[in-house]
């Protein structure tokens, strides 16, 4: 299996247009009060291989604009490209993590879900699908439950199939809305730092959206603050390799930092 | 990742084991009701009204080896096969249009609204008028009375479906027929599959009814044919044997055909509790 980094994205192109562009990116939909505006001319770009981490409370839009980026949702003003296409649909070369466990088909069996997403996704036959299927179960550490049906599993085993499902596809980007955000507070520690080995390991790009300050720091090499009703883009920070240890000095200062720039109250909680 | 180690389980004592399932609570009650139905029928002693399971058993065993009543079954659960696979399969035909486009979700709404309150049977002199006295007639009302249930069932369970999962499916390029068959089938298993239950139910009430009224002058007529013949000739044990024989068809469908479905669909994927 080839798991070597995709080193194209890798290398900083100043030519070719970026992995992914958000141009002047506005999000509103209709409810039973009038028009909500989610999200407000919002504009960044993701070259490869980064991990850009949307960051902030609860309504400030960031799944809002993940689902968007996913082509699930329109965006009511501007536009979002992907490899310079305008983004118009939901596709395989954008795999999403989502929050809620209910991600995996229940009738489908730990390895089935993701056999099948490859045999749907990419058009892999079915043996070879399966190939591929066992090989990231294992790499997730789930070689043990691969006929197990998903009611059976934990929340942290579901995610971990759903993680291996996106990766296995080996989408141009991975989009996480909160993947951890249900799981118990030890358990959420172990995904963050295997999903990171994961992401270098392979690599990935990433986008991935958190209201946890000390999750973004731990996974991301960007953070985007959003300011909420509606988002807008508050302030960005590079995450630098040394400040993503937790416990040193640099983690610590650039959790403070984030906190006072970011959230007006800086005795406010966000975790 | 490091593996997860798989589960260590014990094998459940002998003694627990032997009373875990269902099948024996619901022999001891089935007897239950037997007694009673026998004590009571002695009791009365009027077997014009109510005639006791002994004679009624009798008239049953005596119908069957005669030949009369397993072809009368036959010929009803030939029509009653025939219009509940007609019925169920329009009901796949109009959801999945319904899933797909708003046009076709405010038809389906509209229509089961209007012909779900509907008896099937009063569409019976419309259907006797259409085709006539005979089989066709008959498919006709059942196709009715299996139809908005199914479909009302299935067009809930395609709503119900969770939004994550609808999206995990998109996610994957699925759309229009393969989605609906794919994703929301089986997502909305537990309500296709409690609306084909309802739907069979009423393709037998209504297809005992149906022959009840005009099975006078069918050739050949089915069930519900046998209990009204015997009812006019006063033979009452006859007629208790015949709503015996809907009950126990009944039983059978529900406790081998639908138990079975249920426990290799729903129950093994986690969606109902067993």
């Amino acid at each position: 299996m080839n798991v070597a980094p995709r080193l194209a994205g890798l290398v900083g192109d100043a030519v070719s247009p970026p992995l992914l562009a958000l141009d002047h990116v506005s999000i509103s939909y209709p409810t039973r009060d009038g028009i909500l505006t989610a999200v407000e001319d919002v504009s960044f770009t993701l070259s490869a291989g980064e991990r850009l981490v949307l960051l902030g409370p609860s309504g400030c839009g960031k799944s809002t604009l993940l689902r968007t980026v996913g082509g699930f949702l329109k965006p009511s003003a501007g536009e979002i490209r992907l490899h310079g296409k305008r983004i118009v649909a939901p596709g395989p070369d954008r795999m999403t993590v989502f929050q809620e466990f209910d991600q995996l088909l229940p009738w489908r069996t730990v390895l089935g879900n993701v056999r099948y997403a490859l045999e749907r996704g990419k058009s892999l036959p079915r043996g070879q699908a399966e190939e591929v299927a066992r090989h990231w179960l294992t790499r997730v550490g789930l070689k043990n439950f691969v006929d197990a049906f998903p009611h059976t599993l934990s929340g942290g085993m579901k995610q971990r199939v759903a993680i291996a499902r996106a990766f296995a596809l080996e989408p141009a980007l991975l989009l996480m809305d909160e993947p951890f955000a249900a799981l118990d507070a030890l358990t959420r520690r172990q995904m963050q730092d295997e999903l990171l080995k994961l992401c270098e390991e392979t690599g990935s790009t990433a986008l991935f959206v958190t209201h946890g300050i000390d999750e973004a720091i731990r996974v991301g090499t960007r953070i985007i603050a959003l300011t909420p009703h509606p988002g807008r883009l508050a302030a960005s920070f590079d995450v630098l390799p040394e400040s993503r240890v937790r416990g040193t000095a640099q983690f610590a200062e650039l959790e403070r930092q984030i906190q006072q720039s970011v959230f007006a109250d800086p005795e406010a909680e966000y975790v | 990742m490091s593996d997860i180690a798989a589960p260590k389980l014990l094998r459940a004592p002998a003694s627990q084991r032997a009373f875990a399932g269902t099948p024996w609570r619901r022999a001891v009650i089935l007897a239950g009701f037997a007694l009673i139905w026998e004590l009571y029928a002695r009791w009365l002693d009027n077997p014009l009204l109510l005639p006791t399971m002994g004679a009624t058993l009798s008239a049953l065993w005596s119908a069957i080896l005669s030949g009369e009543l397993p072809d009368r079954t036959l010929t009803s659960l030939r029509v009653l096969t025939t219009g509940y696979a007609i019925g169920v399969a329009v009901a796949a035909i109009l959801t999945t249009l319904a899933a797909l486009s708003r046009w076709g979700n405010e038809a389906l709404g509209l229509l089961t609204s209007m012909f779900n309150p509907l008896p099937a049977i009063a569409l019976l002199p419309v259907a006797l008028l259409w085709f006539g006295v005979g089989t066709p007639s008959l498919i006709f009302v059942i196709v009715h009375s299996v139809l908005w249930p199914v479909a009302l069932a299935c067009h809930g369970g395609f709503l119900a479906v969770p939004p994550t999962l609808r999206m995990a499916g998109r996610n994957l390029g699925l759309s229009g027929g393969r989605f609906v068959v794919e994703i929301l089938v089986p997502a909305a298993f537990p309500q296709i599959l409690s609306g084909l239950r309802i739907g069979w139910a009423f393709a037998w009430r209504t297809l005992i009814a149906a022959e009840l009224v005009f099975g006078v002058s069918a050739r050949s007529g089915g069930l519900g044919w046998f209990i009204y013949t015997s009812r006019a000739q006063l033979e009452t044990a006859s007629v208790f044997a015949g709503l015996l024989t809907v009950i126990l068809i009944g039983l059978v469908v529900e406790g081998v055909i639908f138990r079975t479905l249920t426990r290799i669909t729903v129950q093994r994927w986690g969606q109902e509790q067993a």
